[in-house]
């Protein structure tokens, strides 16, 4: 994609993050003041990045997963299931780069679970990640054995409330995985087939795409992205809860998806809009947090953006805006440059 | 004869049997009057809700607002008879019509807009949980002496069983969704749609109006079990039934109901949720295994039926393709 077609994709998102920003800026004029103090960066925008980062870390595999047609309910239950992992890990004494990859494993192997239910059972995506959802929470609970568990492990809190160079570690965490994930599939063709299985995958399967293992893969990114967002959670209150690590989070992702304008029905889609996305999710947060209305509108909007989203992705609604562009009267044209187009 | 339509049915209910003898063989006390009805009792709501969402299921689509339109219908219940003085039958005559308007409403939106319900309903669970929210973010205790009489309905059977109201209303919401989905056009227009929605317009099927139908009946189920709920815990709050319509999806899928939409049975639904509240009365049984086991069960039971539910669809494929001579094909 061409540098001004790339940014006209984005244009909506960029427009609206704007707006949501700007409505922070009227309720709180220091809005995007950002200090230097005891060697990191403070600022309510360094802070929408910041808690945005779960949110983000999800909607990259959820990216990918939706332009399959499909969808990953269970990405909640895995971040509380590698959050879980990680804090175990430690308590027991390992080293935090051993709980890491530990976490890290798990979540790969709860998305090739999914995978293979999608690309070799061939259960429908909603149906087959549904499982994990529900049985997740239950397993992380298992590894906690029902209680908070809480850790003290420096190397591990690092990753959800340290610094690296003054920035927190989960803004340079999503933002890199989201770079690394955007180039894998737009330097490649990668980002090209997955979009074949999504527009149609038997005939993406007859034209020689291997979409067996590339649907596989794209459920172990989404499930890496939950297992480091889970682990950042977990980092970031220093234990591991398994009743809420995460909860709700996948519906939050699959919306910062959609108002990135990626369709719900596969196909076309940009992970820079995804985020995007998620940021715009967080900067709502923050507008009410900020504004001081009650927090429980926060959903209430939500749901609103959802449907505002629906109407203008709806098939229909594009149809009569089509009819009517195209009954409205043509441009009065001067018939000297009419004539002159004509020639030309 | 066993059609393989009625397979999952029969496995459903041979699960059930077979779980039940296992649970009383261990634990004879289970067998009592007690604790089947405290089975009913327990699970009223979800059932009353499971019904609306078998109905969805059936008709190919999927409703993730119930357990949030359950949560709005027990506190706009508990702040209306705390704050006016209203009669709780009207109240709850007003919150079925709410709940059943917010249903269609959702239904005209997955029909007209050509949105996937998914999605649609997902926006509803956001709007019912913040209105629940809006109205009051604290449990909001319900003491009207209506209540209490309601609450105090109930036939003592011989051994010591309390069978309650709200177990009778479950069992007399399985039996209208039964004879609504076997013995009436509308049910059969359901079936219709689930087998697949442009087959079904051809047929000269009323889309639009059953699918604005059967999210209606979803929605009004889901504002009946909020008033069973509400008789069952004396309160509104907001922030309950986290999680009912995964609970109540599970519950379709174990009774037998192909996910794909078009397959099923009402009364499967009835043993999927007895299955699920027999889970929770053993581990209540045992005493020594955590809660959490539920929800692994649950999830295990869950994949066991898809993929019994795969393997079906896998041999009437395979059968149909073997009778039409296509099998090369693919």
């Amino acid at each position: 994609m061409s540098g001004r077609l790339f940014l006209r994709r984005i244009m909506p998102q960029l427009i609206i993050l704007a707006i949501v920003l700007g409505l922070n800026l009227i309720v709180f004029p220091d809005f995007f003041k950002i200090e230097f103090q005891n060697g990191r960066l403070f600022g309510n925008l360094i802070d929408v990045l910041k808690r945005g980062a779960p949110t983000a870390l999800l909607c990259i595999g959820m990216t990918l997963v939706i332009a399959t047609k499909g969808i990953d309910l269970s990405v909640g239950a895995v971040m509380a299931i590698a959050g879980a992992t990680a804090a175990s890990l430690v308590v027991d004494g390992h080293h935090w780069v051993t709980a890491l990859a530990g976490a890290l494993a798990v979540g790969a192997l709860c998305g090739l679970w999914n995978g293979f239910l999608v690309a070799v059972l061939r259960i429908q995506p909603i149906v087959a990640t549904l499982v994990l959802m529900v049985a997740g929470r239950g397993i992380a609970q298992l590894i906690t054995e029902g209680t908070i568990l809480t850790f003290l492990n420096p190397g591990l809190i690092h990753l959800g409330a340290g610094t690296v160079l003054g920035m927190p570690t989960p803004i340079l965490i999503w933002v890199l995985l989201g770079a690394l994930v955007t180039l894998a599939v737009r330097k490649t063709a990668l980002g090209m087939l997955i979009e074949a299985i999504g527009v149609n995958e038997t005939s993406s399967r007859l034209a020689g795409i291997n979409s067996r293992v590339l649907l596989l893969c794209v459920y172990v990114v989404s499930g890496i992205g939950a297992a480091i967002a889970g682990v950042i959670v977990a980092a970031d209150i220093q234990g591991a809860d398994a009743n809420n690590a995460g909860l709700w989070l996948e519906l939050d992702a699959i919306l910062a998806v959609v108002i990135g304008g990626n369709s719900l029905l596969g196909g076309r889609f940009s992970i820079v809009a995804s985020l995007l996305g998620a940021m715009i999710i967080q900067s709502v947060n923050s507008v009410i947090l900020l504004s001081g209305m009650p927090p429980e509108f926060n959903l209430v909007i939500k749901a609103i953006l959802i449907l505002a989203i629906l109407v203008i992705q709806s098939p229909k609604v594009g149809h009569l805006i089509y009819i009517i562009r195209a009954s409205a009267p043509p441009p009065k044209v001067n018939p000297a440059t009419q004539a002159k187009e004509t020639t030309q | 004869m066993i059609r393989s339509t009625h397979l999952p049915l029969l496995v459903t209910l041979a699960t059930f049997v077979l779980a039940y003898a296992l649970c009383a063989s261990q634990y004879p006390a289970m067998l009592s009057m007690r604790v089947i009805a405290n089975l009913l009792t327990d699970n009223a709501f979800l059932g009353i809700v499971a019904v609306g969402m078998t109905f969805v299921i059936l008709s190919g689509g999927i409703d993730l607002s119930v357990g949030s339109v359950i949560a709005f219908t027990g506190v706009f219940l508990a702040v209306i008879l705390r704050d006016t003085s209203i009669h709780p039958l009207v109240a709850f005559v007003v919150v079925l019509i709410i709940t059943t308007a917010f249903g269609a409403a959702m239904g005209a939106a997955i029909h007209y807009l050509e949105m996937p319900a998914f999605i649609v309903t997902l926006a509803g669970m956001f709007l019912a949980r913040g209105a629940a929210y809006v109205l009051s973010t604290d449990s909001v205790p319900i003491t009207h002496e209506f209540y209490d009489t309601l609450q105090s309905m109930y036939w003592k059977s011989e051994s010591g069983g309390r069978f309650r109201l709200i177990g009778g209303i479950m069992i007399l919401t399985f039996l209208v969704g039964i004879i609504t989905a076997h013995r009436t056009r509308f049910g059969q227009n359901v079936y219709a749609l689930g087998g697949g929605a442009m087959t079904a317009r051809l047929m000269g099927v009323p889309v639009a109006s059953t699918t604005i139908g059967i999210y209606a009946i979803s929605g009004g189920l889901a504002g009946l079990s909020g008033i069973v709920f509400s008789l069952y815990t004396s309160a509104g709050y907001s922030l309950a039934t986290v999680g009912v319509e995964l609970d109540a999806i599970a519950a379709v899928v174990i009774g037998g109901t192909l996910l794909t939409g078009g397959y099923g049975f009402v009364a499967g639904t009835f043993f999927g949720i007895l299955i699920m509240g027999l889970i929770q009365t053993y581990i209540v049984f045992d005493g020594t295994l955590s809660s959490w086991w539920t929800k692994i069960v649950i999830g295990g039971l869950l994949f066991a039926f898809i993929l019994l539910q795969k393997g079906l669809t896998w041999v009437t494929t395979a059968r149909k393709k073997a009778v039409t001579g296509f099998a090369t094909l693919s």
